[in-house]
């Protein structure tokens, strides 16, 4: 060793400095993105959650209408949070399904009863198996998915009023 | 008023480690011995005051004072007495006020019984040691007081997170602050003979006492910390490459090639430079793992409350300290570099071998602990874990595992292979006896090595005791024969429990069974149960070795209910070969009940030989404090006699 070469640990801490020190200034994001966007979503076909609406499959995705699914469930606060603005969406023309997360059918009637029904349809994940595939870890979460069933966005966490636009744009996007 | 007093203390303490700082660097400076008298008291007032002011924050959670904001964050009244008070350091402030405690009390031992170095190296030492002190003060009294009151008091605690109610957990972090704080003094040391430029073998032999306790209470504070994991978690594994594991195994690998090259260079004088390197970089490891630790920069399964401002501190305080100590080294360590010369085949060959291979695996896991942090930086989010840090270890511990084989039996200076042929030989059939036992009962690629090179290690760290009378063997010399076989039985362990653990996951019934390995498991009763603030579920589970006589086990699911959280609490089985390892979930559906269950043979090794490694460590700093009183005695004796002579 000599010379130049005793900087050397001064220099990769330098480097050290730098990196750490530029993380700390950057916003921490703790969401875990789904891998599935842009893929095609899993065969499924889930009972009705609730008895005045059908149940969802596949097949009801993939008839040409982009659609946002949401992932919600009776038990989860930040859902009935939400409710409002997937309200909004609905009156905005969005077409929206539903995916209860364990759930029971009577919590479910209740939770709409009190919240409003925005869904035209509603599937129980009762194993979160579908919520699994398409890489959420949550609820809320919210998807678009175009016509052809292919998974064209993920919103992660509750929809908060200034979200209804960009949605509404996304879901407009997957239509083109 | 207690807490009062506690702060006030803190800030004298902090007046008194400026002042250590300035009296130190004048007097190393201009040799002024008007203001050198002043740095020994000042550390050791210094030491007293903050001792003092931690006394006063254990006060407080031990009468649960709920007008300290601190406590009220952090304690219960109906908590047991003991995890009240380990309440005081289980938490930001109260940990990072056990840090400066730590320091300072290590700074008033030596400023007390450091006598050997040379009086300007001892200011610097010292000064330095204020200088870092001081940061710590600034942290706690400008952005973490401990001692803070709320303006109206609580009405009761938070309560302690329930998976730190553990006894072994309320005395783990408080180890291994004392083996970082140990680093901080061989920090200190190393700075101070870089300023004065006095890198002897004095040096060395000042610093190693404190570095070999530092490591001593990091190998206990780590292998305490897995076995804790390996119990409370419930996952049944007993190392997760998480981030703030690896916070704890950096220091420790840096203190391991320090210790190592400081031996050599009390003995032979040489590798000056490269000792004060690591000196500086262990202590760097510490203070690194405390930013990733508190900025929570890094995602880690150790939820600490975190603050991009204390983190922001941290970083500032780590750019002055390590940077300005690497500043330093970079200008200075030219003009100590050259030490003794030495052959490559000799004692110190094999040192210097292993202390690159020990700074190379660090490097390994170094860079696999803030690689996701780099790649953010770039959009990328990842995650590194065994398959990463496993294999990539592996390249460097097997070669270093091997110079172990023959390392502690060449002579200093210069040695000849041949003259340890026998040696090598018996170590060698050790390792191929490993070998052929792992591939036979087929364990994979990594365990296969472990198990070879684990017996080799095994037979061949005690070979430098062959021939020898045991009672003449120096302490220093049984500390690392006991060290070394540490090594070995913990890797055996590591190794088996890789190779050859079964698990069993069950849905069963109250009066079904189920088996794993040599175990039949009979899940007797599920009863609920009360303990001072949590309920639980527990599992009576009658556990029968091979057809014997069955055993009970209790495995509990908890539920605290201050602050609310789940826990499950496992039931443990030993036998000599390995451990039953029985944890309790959730009901399945109405009758049946969620059992997972481990057997993993030989698996307590790991934690024996992390013990055995420790108590290594111990007899070589009884030996290393012995020979030093002795030889301190000795120089008195002369003195006194040439004195009558005179």
């Amino acid at each position: 060793m000599r010379g130049w070469r005793f900087f050397l640990p001064l220099g990769i801490f330098a480097l050290f400095l730098g990196i750490a020190g530029y993380q700390l200034t950057q916003p921490k994001d703790d969401f875990v993105h789904s891998t599935m966007i842009g893929r095609p979503m899993p065969e499924f076909a889930m009972r009705p959650a609730s008895p005045d609406r059908p149940g969802l499959s596949l097949a009801d995705l993939k008839d040409g209408t982009p659609k946002l699914l949401n992932i919600w469930a009776s038990w989860c606060i930040p859902c009935a949070a939400e409710a409002p603005q997937l309200a909004a969406l609905k009156a905005q023309g969005a077409p929206i399904v539903g995916v209860a997360i364990r759930d029971r059918p009577e919590d479910v009637a209740a939770f709409l009863a009190r919240y409003g029904n925005p869904f035209d349809r509603i599937g129980a994940d009762d194993l979160s198996e579908l919520q699994l595939a398409i890489g959420s870890s949550g609820v809320p979460e919210t998807f678009v998915i175009d016509g052809d069933g292919i998974i064209r966005y993920q919103h992660i966490g509750d929809i908060r009023a200034s979200d209804v636009p960009m949605l509404m744009e996304k879901l407009r996007e997957a239509g083109r | 008023m207690i807490a009062e007093l506690g702060l006030a203390a803190l800030w004298m303490a902090a007046a008194l480690a400026a002042l250590q700082l300035a009296a130190g660097f004048l007097a190393a400076r201009q040799d002024d011995a008007e203001i050198a008298i002043l740095v020994r008291p000042a550390a050791v007032v210094q030491g007293v005051l903050c001792a003092f002011a931690f006394a006063m924050l254990v006060w407080l959670f031990a009468r649960t004072d709920l007008s300290v904001k601190l406590v009220a964050m952090n304690s219960h009244s109906d908590k047991p007495l003991v995890f009240k008070l380990a309440g005081a350091w289980g938490n930001h402030e109260g940990s990072m006020l056990l840090w400066v405690t730590v320091m300072s009390a290590a700074g008033a031992l030596i400023a007390l019984v450091e006598r050997r170095l040379p009086d300007r190296t001892m200011q610097a030492t010292l000064a330095a040691q204020g200088f870092v002190a001081l940061g710590f003060y600034a942290f706690l009294l400008f952005s973490s007081n401990p001692f803070e009151r709320l303006p109206i008091p609580a009405l009761e605690g938070n309560g302690l997170n329930p998976l730190l109610q553990d006894i072994g957990l309320a005395f783990h972090p408080p180890t291994l602050y004392l083996g970082y704080v140990g680093l901080s003094v061989a920090f200190s040391f190393a700075v101070g003979a870089l300023l004065t430029r006095q890198v002897t073998p004095d040096f060395a032999r000042a610093m190693r006492p404190w570095v070999l306790g530092a490591w001593i209470f990091l190998t206990v504070g780590i292998t305490a910390g897995s076995y804790w994991a390996y119990y409370e978690l419930g996952w049944g594994g007993w190392w997760f490459w998480d981030p703030v594991e690896n916070a704890s195994l950096m220091p420790w690998l840096a203190a391991t090639a320090l210790l190592h090259s400081a031996s050599v260079l009390a003995a032979r004088d040489a590798l000056r430079a490269w000792t004060i390197m690591l000196g500086v970089v262990a202590f760097s490891m510490s203070m690194v793992g405390t930013f990733l630790v508190r900025s929570g920069i890094l995602t880690s399964v150790h939820a600490f409350a975190v603050d991009p401002e204390r983190g922001t501190f941290i970083l500032v305080l780590l750019a002055i300290y390590i940077g300005g100590a690497l500043a330093v080294f970079g200008l200075r360590a030219g003009s100590v570099a050259e030490g003794g010369k030495f052959e490559a085949v000799s004692r110190e060959g094999a040192l210097v071998i292993n202390n690159v291979l020990l700074s190379a695996i660090l490097g390994v896991v170094l860079l696999g602990t803030l690689y996701p942090l780099l790649t953010e930086a770039m959009g990328v989010r990842v995650s590194v874990g065994p398959p990463y840090f496993d294999p990539v270890g592996a390249i460097f511990v097997v070669p270093m595992l091997l110079v172990m084989l023959v390392g502690p039996l060449l002579r200093w200076r210069q040695d000849r292979l041949a003259r340890v042929r026998r040696s090598a030989i018996i170590g060698m059939v050790a390792v191929l006896a490993g070998l052929l036992l792992a591939i036979a009962l087929g364990a994979g690629v990594l365990p296969t090595l472990g198990i070879a090179l684990g017996a080799g290690l095994a037979v061949a760290s005690v070979l430098p005791l062959k021939g020898r009378r045991l009672r003449r063997v120096p302490l220093a010399t049984r500390g690392m024969v006991t060290a070394h076989l540490g090594i070995a039985v913990a890797l055996l362990g590591m190794a088996s429990e890789s190779a050859f653990s079964e698990e069993r996951l069950a849905a069963i019934k109250v009066g079904q069974q189920a088996s794993v390995g040599p175990w039949q498991v009979t899940l007797a009763a599920v009863d609920p149960v009360a303990g001072p603030n949590w309920t639980a579920l527990e599992g009576v589970m009658l556990a029968s070795y091979d057809g014997g006589a069955p055993i009970e086990l209790h495995p509990q699911a908890r539920s605290f209910w201050s602050p609310p959280q789940e826990t499950t609490e496992s039931a443990l089985a030993t036998r000599w070969n390995g451990q039953l390892y029985a944890v309790l979930g959730k009901a399945a559906d109405g009758e049946r009940w969620q059992v997972r269950l481990w057997w993993k043979p030989f698996v307590t090794l790991i934690w024996y030989g992390g013990l055995l490694v420790a108590l290594g460590g111990l007899l070589a700093l009884l030996g290393r404090v012995r020979d030093d009183l002795r030889r301190r005695y000795v120089t008195r004796k002369a003195a006194e006699r040439r004195e009558a002579a005179a």
